[in-house]
């Protein structure tokens, strides 16, 4: 029997609320299964299991807040000798669930309010993802809905009784306390970076020629859901350099770097009413561009819409963020602890250039790098700098 | 398809993907991405939307022409028109 734990979902997440069970005790569940929906600061998201077998007992109701590491569900794993209940396991009734009511007492980890602003039980709105997804098409404000589910809750079947609350509404889907919420964990994860990071930043000017003639070549020959965008070269390139350069690839934690052996590349995309996030694109190393840019897509798609899993918050081990055409020049990041360093694209602009020997206009886009001094040094990050670069120039082998 | 037609299903897709945006406010004649605030990943998903709905597949070259709202309007019937 093992414990399927509420997972932290990034450095800043002391405490999760379970809005949902999306599978019932006696369920067969397999790795990645997602099997409950919680809520925290960067909004609704999907949990996955990690372990295989048999969903034995739910420990936590839904409504209740409880910290990270707190045991959510026994799952009686496959492969163990007699698998399926035991009889004295079956027959003991075991301690009752964490009752919603209990939510304060069972999160003593629960940071006060005066640590992180904004994040007061009184603003949250509880609400199903699904919920959430039909109240901002309808453009209804979730925080005038009185939920029907535990501790308030707002239900699908809620939303689907609401009438849009007018045009004004319909402006505005995103409730206010929602987009508090979201700048009160980046202020939290931000302020943690700048005061225990020392970080350094590097800048590099690279010819973008090479890269966008190829895109417009094979976009050409593509319907427009085929079509690749640069970003997508950039996440390769990055992904790429980094697997030669692996102190800029995983986490400090506990005063140690650990490097991590996949990439996980955090794409920082904005969220409409204010926030980002950055979650994980999976062995962004190992897919190819088609692969890359679907998986952009989809999760550009999902994080629009509010939806986005547990893992891709929890494990990006290094970000990009590309400020795209209606950007700027250059973008200094801040690391994402417990990351050690972020890339930034900026705006592809034209540039009189130096290109065989003659003066012409020519794309170029500047690469900077901001990094951990803990684990890096400039030399080393300049390296990765021009090796993204010498990537950028034969795109057709990204 | 009329013009109001197309209108409308402009409208339907940049509402889908700027759900916080008035779009039936903008100012047909600004730059869409700047009126709705999308990025060019949101265009590609426009243009390809108009593609699943409409069947005109543009081109990445003719992107600067479907900047405006009135400009998308105007690509778009003439491509309904010569097809």
């Amino acid at each position: 029997m093992s414990e399927f734990l509420m997972p932290s979902l990034g450095a800043d997440m002391e405490a999760g609320t379970l809005v949902e069970w999306l599978v019932k005790p006696g369920t067969a569940v397999k790795r990645g299964d997602i099997i409950a929906v919680v809520e925290t600061q960067k909004g609704a998201i999907e949990i996955e299991v990690f372990q295989e077998g048999t969903l034995e007992r739910l420990l936590v109701e839904t409504g209740a807040t409880v910290p990270v590491g707190t045991p959510l569900a026994l799952i009686h794993e496959a492969g163990v000798a007699g698998a399926g209940p035991s009889p004295v396991e079956a027959a003991q009734p075991g301690p009752p669930p964490i009752p919603a009511i209990r939510e304060m007492a069972a999160a003593p980890l629960m940071p006060p309010p005066a640590v992180v602003p904004g994040a007061s039980a009184l603003g949250r709105v509880f609400a199903s993802p699904a919920a959430r997804r039909l109240a901002s098409l309808k453009g209804i404000d979730l925080s005038r809905i009185k939920g029907s589910g535990p501790a308030g809750a707002v239900l699908l079947a809620d939303i689907e009784a609401a009438q849009p609350t007018g045009a004004r509404a319909e402006a505005q889907p995103q409730a206010a306390s929602s987009i508090a919420q979201m700048r009160s964990a980046i202020a939290a994860a931000m302020s943690r970076s700048k005061r225990e990071i020392p970080h350094y930043y590097l800048s590099h000017v690279a010819d973008a020629a090479a890269a966008l003639a190829w895109v417009a070549h094979v976009n050409a020959e593509r319907s427009p859901e085929q079509r690749l965008l640069l970003g997508a070269l950039f996440v390769k390139a990055t992904a790429l350099a980094v697997g030669r350069f692996p102190e800029f690839n995983g986490f400090f934690m506990d005063q140690t770097f650990r490097p991590s052996g996949p990439v996980h590349v955090g794409f920082a995309v904005t969220i409409r009413g204010g926030g980002l996030v950055a979650p994980a694109i999976h062995d962004a190393d190992t897919l190819s561009l088609d692969q890359l840019m679907a998986g952009m897509r989809d999760l550009v798609g999902r994080v629009r819409s509010g939806r986005f899993r547990s893992s891709e918050i929890a494990d990006p081990t290094i970000t990009v963020s590309s400020l795209g055409e209606r950007g700027v020049e250059t973008l200094f990041g801040v690391i994402y602890p417990p990351q050690v360093a972020i890339v930034g694209f900026g705006k592809v602009i034209e540039r009189p250039w130096i290109h065989d020997g003659a003066i012409m206009p020519r794309p170029v886009v500047t690469m900077t790098l901001a990094a951990d001094h803990r684990v890096s040094d400039g030399h080393r990050g300049a390296l990765l700098l021009c090796e993204i670069e010498r990537l950028l120039q034969q795109p057709e082998s990204l | 398809m009329t013009d109001l037609d197309i209108r409308t299903v402009i409208q339907h897709e940049l509402r889908r993907i700027a759900p916080d945006v008035d779009v039936a406010a903008i100012n047909p004649n600004g730059d869409l991405r700047e009126e709705c605030d999308i990025d060019s990943m949101d265009f590609l998903n426009l243009v390809a939307a108009l593609h699943q709905r409409l069947g005109v597949n543009v081109p990445e070259l003719d992107y600067p022409k479907l900047i405006t709202l009135n400009g998308a309007i105007g690509y778009l019937q003439q491509k309904l028109a010569g097809a």
